[in-house]
């Protein structure tokens, strides 16, 4: 658990200085620096142990089929790294808080940096390579946040998006490759595939699995051709670049890469890829480090060529030049950190950091001179600092090792970028601190304040510690990572400032001495480099991005043509040769069904005739759109007897009564559709789309007639023997839906309340947004009935009200022994209740309606819900039902819980129904402007005269091209017509 | 009698399947519906065909229909209805914006651009 935690805190902490902020930006800056440092405290608490040679594991199953377990575990490799990540995270928060001005939203800020910091101590930490992907995606998404923090300039957008896309990009790759590693040593715990190195080697995917994880790995530490992103990322304010592009997350590849270096290395693929790109990266970043003048900029190429330094040490293959690369990581770590905190003091305190415009800062920031001499002599690689250690391992390395045949390309290579290693680092210190001011600087320019200062300070003394007492320092951590790292014994070695005359000695000496000679003729140089032509990553990448989205436009614009008939064809045809295909495969041993067939009944046959006839007339005559809506109908009855016939009489109940309701709803959209269609299809299409139906239906009937002929084993035996004990319900069809399959019947009554909703939202905004004026002036253009509300059809409707109730409630409590139930009594009710609508209109109707529909849905899911519950109240599973006999005068009825859910069922069904089509009388209403009649009929008896008259209305409707709100139509002027 | 089912199967989705291609909102509707039919029919009888023995228990040793296809389609038949519905007030107020009732809303003939005299 505690391993767990010093991941989870930051994660969990990232919410408090979001909140804090509101007390204040100490507050804020405090809380993210006590996380920050309970967390390195939980951390170095296991130092001890892990630098004994021990580590600590914490596992818990969570997906073990997939491989997929949360497991962390401290080795020394990891803790190396987390040290820095929680350290440096330490000072750059101290920082930022003095850094940020009061502008700046300093709680979303140090949110973000826990985010980030959280998903960098999970890669570290992590002993699972698939939890280990989801921190390395995690690293990618906190640092676009951070990068894009002053999301209001351009440059801080477009960078967070190009480190976005070339990090995510190659995080892709990452986890094609570690998927297939895992694939390979058949296990994603870190822990066995570091143990399969063999296995893994031999593989013949091995090109391909090293391909894609180098690609993730240099794509994240910004190693060429990737390297481009990491100087643009450079617009996110400075103590970011500090921390993540300097510290920790570039170095997240260069850890994945020591990480699986027991696996991956000790191939001539390895050793060549791995060199040869470190070694280009960290020449290409040197000699343009030397040539920027924006001060960031120099830092960022020169972290680049320091990267590319220590993957060329990984590259090497060798166990010393892994232990030169841990030691380098630390000391790049401190003094790369030092002096971007450093030009964020300068940039803060001058208002600019163009080395052409600074110079002379020594006299008015002496403090702050001090640090960044100190600190970029050792990035020059200048004794006694601890700089100069690991290059001198690195070039002591590189000075006995030969690549592709030649002794001396390594050695001169290296030489080579550390002269310009040099130069740039005086340049660092000659051109900003010493020499002439190049401008006015602001008034009182002087050192900054102790909150701005400590931190590059404390990294400073480091640098200094570090470089004097090495192997007091850093000698355990170092060797026990490195030896982490290769997964064995590290040779001796000794961490010292003096080794003798050696070859790295001479090397260093020569980059000193020319690098001053470089810096000297600098300006010869300048123009030298300007002359060269100019490969800029930016418009190349720019170009790349929009190409491809050029590319994915016309590829989309070619399968997407908005046509939805289109889509329908294709996803038609291909779902036909999907199971086409499947079908012929299974061909050649497909034999006709053996099950007996039942006789044929007469009074089927002729409802079949006419189900058929029915089919063929609606294709025929759907032009016709109210004769196709009574075809429609004429079918669905038919089905329904047919559902009678074969035993399932809820069914057909249930199909009855949904005729109905969706003959009254369709009969409402068709009032404001057009009546007619055109017939606008070419035949050629037509014929087209009659076949293809001609074929699925086809394919549809074979089907349903090969299932029929053939016998089967249900599982429903085993409802229908435990209806009754377990239920007390004789009708198993009824007690599947409420009591077996209750939670099914639950989600689904939801469903139903959900689509009302909708249903209601999308008239509600017909009703009230801005089509109201639209659809106000509408007039359907038909001649309809001058009688609204006739006599006849109230009186029945009214009669039949109670009746109808009173079946409903009938079938409501039978259905649990006999064919009804919720469903059923839920639609018979709204028809009774929507006949009411139909009959006296729905302003009539609605105002005596006194259940408010929205209500009723959610009043019947929570009923539902409740009766689910309450079994689990008596400690039974979710939606148990219990049941009692009682005799009732009427019959003898079972009360059982399982009533009451399907009383939830009954009334959200109602609910949704009744939403529905009220809504959508409502629309007719409100588009005919008629007024709401205060009788239920149009000629009430008794009554000589009504406010409005339908006359007057048919009149209206006739006449539909009249304006509403004419004299014609005012019900005052009624009685006059 | 299967062969019926089956036939009455294969032209209630033909007739779906080709109005469902249609271009009209309300075409579309309907064959829907028609599809609909033929898709509960296909389920149900993925029970097999019984007469006369409905699930309703009055001896547990009495042969009888499968109740799982039929509980199955009876919510089948719930939720097309709210589908149907949805889908109709869509194409309403599908109407209404756009003015026609073509699928795409390519439409300019109906109230949308309907100026009044």
């Amino acid at each position: 658990m505690n391993v767990a935690l010093i991941i989870l805190l930051p994660f969990l902490g990232a919410v408090l200085p979001a909140l804090m902020i509101r007390s204040g930006r100490d507050a804020c800056a405090t809380v993210t620096g006590a996380i920050n440092a309970l967390a390195l405290a939980l951390l170095l608490a296991h130092a001890p142990e892990v630098l004994s040679g021990g580590s600590v594991r914490a596992d818990w199953s969570w997906i073990s089929r997939l491989g997929l377990n949360i497991q962390f575990s401290i080795d020394a490799l990891g803790l190396l790294f987390g040290t820095i990540i929680l350290g440096v995270g330490l000072l750059v928060v101290l920082y930022a808080r003095y850094y940020l001005s009061a502008d700046d939203p300093m709680g979303s800020f140090y949110a973000y940096l826990l985010l980030f910091q959280g998903a960098m101590i999970g890669i570290v930490l992590s002993n699972n390579v698939l939890q280990l992907l989801v921190f390395w995606e995690l690293t990618s998404l906190s640092s676009f946040l951070l990068i894009g923090f002053w999301g209001h300039s351009p440059a801080g957008r477009q960078g967070a998006r190009m480190a976005l896309t070339i990090t995510g990009g190659g995080g892709l790759a990452l986890i094609a490759g570690l998927l297939l590693l895992g694939k390979i040593v058949g296990s994603y715990e870190l822990t066995t595939i570091l143990a399969s190195g063999d296995v893994v080697r031999a593989s013949p995917l091995y090109p391909l699995i090293l391909g894609l994880i180098l690609l993730g790995c240099f794509t994240k530490s910004a190693q060429f051709p990737f390297h481009f992103w990491l100087p643009h990322a450079m617009a996110a304010p400075t103590p970011v670049s500090a921390y993540l592009h300097s510290a920790t997350m570039v170095k997240a590849g260069i850890y994945l890469m020591a990480r699986l270096w027991p696996v991956l290395s000790g191939t001539e693929l390895w050793f060549y890829v791995v060199t040869f790109t470190g070694l280009v990266t960290m020449l290409l970043g040197a000699v343009i480090a030397l040539f920027k003048d924006d001060l960031k900029g120099v830092l960022a190429y020169s972290t680049v060529s320091h990267l590319g330094l220590m993957t060329m040490l990984l590259g090497f293959s060798s166990p010393l030049a892994v232990v030169a690369c841990m030691l380098h990581l630390v000391n790049h770590a401190t003094f790369k950190a030092a002096l971007f905190l450093n030009t964020g003091i300068i940039d803060h305190e001058t208002g600019t950091r163009d080395i052409s415009l600074l110079g002379g800062l020594r006299k008015y920031m002496p403090a702050t001179a001090i640090c960044a001499v100190l600190a970029a002599a050792s990035m020059g690689g200048l004794p006694p600092l601890n700089g100069f250690l690991s290059k001198e391992m690195m070039l002591e390395e590189a000075a006995h090792r030969s690549f592709a045949g030649s002794a001396w390309l390594l050695p001169v290579a290296v030489t080579v970028a550390s002269v310009c290693s040099f130069a740039y680092s005086l340049r660092y210190v000659t051109d900003v601190f010493f020499g002439k001011p190049r401008q006015k600087y602001p008034q009182g320019l002087q050192d900054p304040g102790i909150g701005l200062w400590l931190s590059p300070t404390l990294l400073v003394a480091l640098v200094i510690l570090i470089g004097l007492f090495p192997e007091t320092m850093l000698g355990r951590p170092v060797r026990m990572a490195a030896a982490a790292a290769i997964g064995g014994e590290v040779p001796k070695f000794y961490l010292a400032l003096w080794h003798g005359v050696t070859p790295a000695l001479i090397m260093s000496g020569i980059a000193i001495g020319a690098g001053a000679l470089l810096l000297l003729a600098y300006p010869l140089a300048h123009r030298g480099w300007n002359s060269l032509p100019r490969v800029a990553a930016k418009p190349m990448f720019d170009f790349g991005i929009a190409s491809l989205a050029g590319l994915s436009k016309q590829v989309t614009g070619r399968l997407h043509n908005s046509s939805l008939q289109r889509y329908l064809f294709v996803t038609l045809v291909a779902s036909l040769l999907v199971g086409g295909i499947t079908f012929a495969q299974h061909w050649p041993t497909f034999a006709s069904g053996t099950r007996s067939v039942l006789p044929t009944n007469p009074v089927i046959l002729l409802a079949w005739v006419l189900l058929i006839a029915g089919c063929i007339l609606v294709v025929k005559m759907h032009a016709n759109r109210l004769v196709a809506l009574l075809l429609v109908n004429l079918i669905g009855l038919m089905t329904s007897l047919i559902f009678v016939y074969f035993s399932a009489p809820d069914l057909a109940l249930t199909q009855i009564s949904v005729e109905v309701v969706t003959l009254i709803l369709m009969l409402l959209a068709l009032y404001f559709l057009p009546k007619h269609s055109l017939l606008e299809a070419t035949r050629a299409i037509r014929v087209r789309n009659g076949l293809l139906s001609i074929i699925i239906g086809l394919a549809m009937g074979g089907l349903t007639w090969a299932m029929l002929t053939r016998d089967f084993d249900s599982i429903s035996n085993y409802y229908w023997e435990q209806s009754l004990p377990g239920s007390g319900g004789r009708n198993v069809v009824n007690v599947i839906l409420v009591d077996f399959r209750g939670f099914d019947t639950f989600g689904e009554i939801m469903v139903l309340g959900i689509a009302a909703l909708i249903i209601f939202a999308l008239l509600d905004g017909l009703l009230n947004g801005p089509m109201r004026r639209h659809m106000l002036t509408w007039t359907s253009g038909e001649q309809y009935s001058p009688t609204r509300h006739p006599l006849v059809m109230v009186v029945v409707t009214r009669l039949m009200l109670p009746l109808s109730l009173m079946v409903a409630a009938f079938i409501f409590l039978r259905g649990h022994n006999e064919p009804g139930g919720g469903f059923i009594a839920a639609l018979v009710v709204s028809i009774a209740l929507i006949m009411q609508y139909m009959a006296s209109g729905f302003g009539w109707a609605a105002r005596r309606v006194r259940v408010d529909y929205h209500a009723l849905i959610g009043g019947g899911v929570l009923i539902a819900a409740a009766t689910g519950i309450t079994a689990m109240v008596f400690d039974r599973p979710f939606l148990t039902s219990g049941f009692k006999h009682f005799h009732w005068p009427v019959g003898d009825f079972e009360l059982s819980s399982a009533l009451a859910f399907d009383l939830g069922i009954f009334m959200t069904v109602l609910g949704g129904v009744m939403l529905a089509l009220a809504q959508f009388s409502k629309l007719g209403e409100e588009i005919t402007g008629e007024q709401i009649n205060e009788a239920p009929m149009d000629y009430p008896p008794g009554k000589a005269t009504v406010s409005a008259t339908p006359l007057a209305q048919g009149a209206k409707r006739a006449g539909h091209g009249q304006p509403k709100g004419l004299p014609a139509n005012n019900p005052n002027q009624d009685e006059r017509i | 009698m299967e062969f019926l089912v089956a036939a009455a199967v294969m032209a209630m989705t033909a007739a779906g399947v080709y109005l469902l291609l249609a271009a009209r909102t309300f075409t579309v509707v309907i064959g829907l519906t028609l599809l609909t039919y033929a898709t509960n029919l296909f389920l149900f009888s993925s029970g097999r065909l019984a007469i006369n023995q409905p699930d309703i228990i009055t001896d547990l040793a009495s042969p009888h229909a499968d109740p799982i296809p039929q509980s199955l389609v009876l919510t089948a038949i719930v939720i097309a209805f709210g589908m149907t519905a949805l889908i109709l007030v869509m194409s309403v107020r599908g109407f209404f914006e756009s003015g026609g009732d073509h699928v795409d809303l390519l439409d300019t003939s109906g109230p949308a651009d309907q100026e009044h005299p």
